[in-house]
């Protein structure tokens, strides 16, 4: 917020970090914050998780663009990548959903216990930050471990069969964590952090569910009940774009999404998603005002999600059926360090 | 995120505190002991006298833990968290009536935790009357006064031009004749049914309730011109505002209600005011919006020199989130009063909203700071 200090900035992120740590215990996000404080104050928890497991709840911080202007002494301290992602052909942002100093994202198994997360730490930071967007999803689109099934997205397709998984770690060092030689100098805090690209991709949903199951294959690239690869059997089969169908046309259509956004095309480009869907009610025409919250962590956002989301914007079949209305880009740092207690969000940012 | 390994921290001596207790307590002196282990909570004794105590709370478990030291009703006292494993605290508390408390060791932090019963004896400890909460009442007192007679004035400056057709004028007084009115809004509303007769809006009365008063004149002058039957809604508007001003110049005040009052005046600025449901017809909300916020600012501007006693940081707090709304509400002025809500910018709402809860979050906690001395 306007006026906000560098030492209020702090100061949140230590506040933050505590009430964090107690909340993914199960904690209250304050000792007797539910009932047990002064009974003519407002309590320090408000209470929708009392009683509810931890529920997996992780709380992750990124730190946006704008953060690194004049106002909080960290001009010098932003990493070269970290710069508002460019225009894409298409794109219909709405400011109000676009943007941001910084972000916090809490999952959880329980939507009840992400969202108390959430609305506790706004609380704390009243009048140091306020929200300027927030979105709610479920449902994870992306499978990010071998031992998950993939999941499918609000257009019934299996999304992330070729996604990254956690038992790959060389390729998430080459993919998805900043190493130390991106983050030279004042910008080394972000080393083995992450970029966060967010983007709220507001799907058509009737008029994709009027369409046939072959053009709905063939936007995708894959067949809809077992998630092959056209032209393939089974799920994780290779995709073979050289492959012809019956008509002597490609299998896997040049305009479809997989096709695009597979690394053979994009000089080696990978990227780890960890999106989810979302429905927000009904967009006052009666329509379902849904899609995927798509959210993705990578190494450079510039040098992967940039390329990949180009190509797609000007090729991708699946465009007539989505439109993107948010759009956000945040660095990560890498999380508390374990085996010390004093460490708090952001500590290496601000030392 | 972190889950603490075990940290080696041992402080050994405390055991030694142990035999000496028993006789102290009554003396008020040493510390009461606590053995917080994974699956025990062992106080030095379950027994002492009101007053000031101290616990020495050692954790002897492999989890992280805390102690609370909680009245027969679960309510917190006092409390110590983020006790490692091996780590001892201390925890100064006030035990002020006599009564059945207990210590809670809880272990990983979650959970109901485990109870020590602590039988507190001894007289309960009475704190004098602070003699400026009952000058902090007085001079609200006086202020609410003044504004009464401020609201009797402007109102009957009101009724009269629009008695006298006089649209132009009655306009130009609508905003100023209820801006003390908004002053004082949680005084005069608790003299019940006055309120929707008077400040009621058309799609809050409920049935049976006739349409009157403020904004029902506001809705003949800006809207459907005046009508029959407006004069009659001026006087009784007159008739009401006169009877209202008497009861609040009556009202018995205290510290507790001042600051429920500067609370009250923020969330009807937060539910009312900010979405420019209140004055729809008109427009005039942010002469409201200044009216309430002033009244808020008179009660904690009055309570300030006990809160300065209390909680400073409180204070500070507050007075830094209040300069942040007032510079946002002089920035709307616009000739001798305020913009036409609907020409006020989306971005610049919501930065006074956000202003807004910052200042509410703070005199949320006035209230407990009263209470405790």
């Amino acid at each position: 917020m306007p006026g906000t200090t560098r030492e209020e900035l702090t100061a949140l992120l230590r506040a933050w970090t505590k009430a964090t740590e107690r909340m993914t215990l199960g904690a209250e996000a304050a000792p007797g914050g539910v009932a047990g404080g002064n009974p003519l104050a407002a309590p320090a928890d408000t209470g929708e998780a009392m009683g509810l497991p931890a529920s997996g709840l992780t709380v992750t911080i990124g730190f946006g663009p704008s953060l690194f202007d004049d106002r909080f002494g960290l001009a010098d301290r932003r990493p070269e990548a970290l710069i508002e992602l460019p225009a894409f052909r298409g794109d219909a942002l709405r400011p109000e959903r676009s943007g941001g100093d910084m972000a916090l994202q809490a999952c959880a198994h329980d939507p009840q216990v992400a969202v108390h997360a959430i609305r506790n730490l706004v609380r704390i930071g009243a009048g140091r930050v306020s929200v300027r967007w927030s979105q709610l999803g479920f449902g994870r689109t992306s499978s990010t471990s071998t031992s998950q099934a993939t999941p499918r997205n609000l257009f019934g397709y299996k999304d992330g069969t070729n996604n990254l998984k956690a038992e790959e770690p060389e390729l998430l060092e080459r993919h998805v964590w900043v190493q130390p030689d991106d983050v030279p100098g004042a910008a080394a805090w972000l080393a083995g952090g992450s970029y966060l690209v967010a983007r709220r991709i507001r799907m058509h949903i009737e008029v994709w569910d009027r369409t046939s199951l072959q053009e709905q294959d063939a936007t995708f690239g894959r067949r809809k009940l077992k998630g092959e690869p056209m032209g393939g059997s089974e799920e994780f089969d290779e995709p073979d774009f050289a492959a012809l169908g019956s008509d002597g046309e490609p299998a896997i259509p040049r305009d479809s999404h997989v096709f695009l956004a597979h690394a053979s095309q994009l000089d080696g480009i990978r990227i780890l998603r960890r999106g989810y869907n979302f429905t927000d009610g009904t967009d006052g025409l009666g329509r379902l005002d849904a899609g995927l919250f798509f959210i993705a962590f990578m190494r450079d956002a510039h040098a992967q999600f940039v390329p990949m989301q180009r190509a797609l914007a000007a090729k991708d079949r699946l465009n007539e059926y989505i439109v993107h209305d948010g759009s956000a880009l945040f660095a990560c740092p890498p999380g508390i360090d374990a085996d010390d207690p004093s460490d708090v969000w952001g500590r290496a940012l601000f030392t | 995120m972190r889950t603490r390994a075990t940290t080696v921290l041992l402080a050994p001596l405390l055991v030694v505190a142990l035999g000496a207790c028993t006789q102290a307590k009554s003396a008020g002196g040493s510390a009461i002991t606590v053995d917080a282990s994974d699956d025990a909570c062992t106080m030095s004794t379950s027994t002492t006298t009101t007053g000031d105590r101290e616990f020495r709370i050692t954790n002897t478990g492999t989890k992280v833990t805390e102690f609370y030291v909680l009245t027969e009703d679960g309510m917190v006292v006092s409390e110590v968290e983020n006790l490692t494993p091996g780590m001892t605290r201390s925890l100064h508390v006030t035990l002020k009536r006599p009564g059945a408390y207990k210590g809670n060791c809880k272990p990983g932090m979650v959970g109901d935790g485990i109870d020590a019963a602590l039988a507190v004896t001894g007289d309960t400890i009475t704190t004098d009357t602070d003699p400026k909460l009952e000058a902090a009442a007085g001079e609200y007192q006086a202020w609410v006064s003044a504004q009464a007679d401020e609201l009797l004035i402007r109102t009957a400056e009101f009724v009269a031009a629009v008695k006298a057709k006089d649209v132009a004028q009655a306009k130009s007084l609508y905003a100023v004749a209820r801006a003390p009115w908004e002053r004082i809004e949680p005084v005069a509303e608790s003299f019940g049914d006055l309120d929707p007769a008077i400040d009621g809006r058309e799609d809050v009365i409920a049935e049976g309730l006739e349409f009157t008063g403020f904004h029902r004149l506001e809705k003949d002058l800006w809207v459907d011109g005046l009508q029959a039957d407006s004069d009659a809604i001026a006087d009784r508007l007159l008739a009401d505002v006169t009877t209202i001003v008497e009861k609040s110049k009556a009202a018995d005040l205290d510290g507790l209600k001042i600051a429920n009052g500067a609370k009250e005046l923020l969330d009807e600025m937060a539910t009312g005011k900010i979405t420019g449901e209140e004055d729809r017809y008109s427009h005039t909300d942010l002469h409201d919006f200044a009216a309430n916020w002033e009244g808020s600012k008179k009660g904690m501007e009055v309570l300030k020199p006990i809160l300065t006693d209390r909680n400073q940081d409180l204070v500070a707090d507050y007075n830094q989130a209040a300069t942040t709304l007032d510079g946002l509400i002089a920035a709307q002025r616009e000739g001798e009063g305020y913009r036409l809500y609907t020409d006020v910018p989306q971005a610049e709402i919501k930065a006074l909203s956000d202003a807004l809860t910052a200042v509410g979050e703070q005199v949320g906690r006035v209230g407990a700071a009263l209470a405790t001395q």
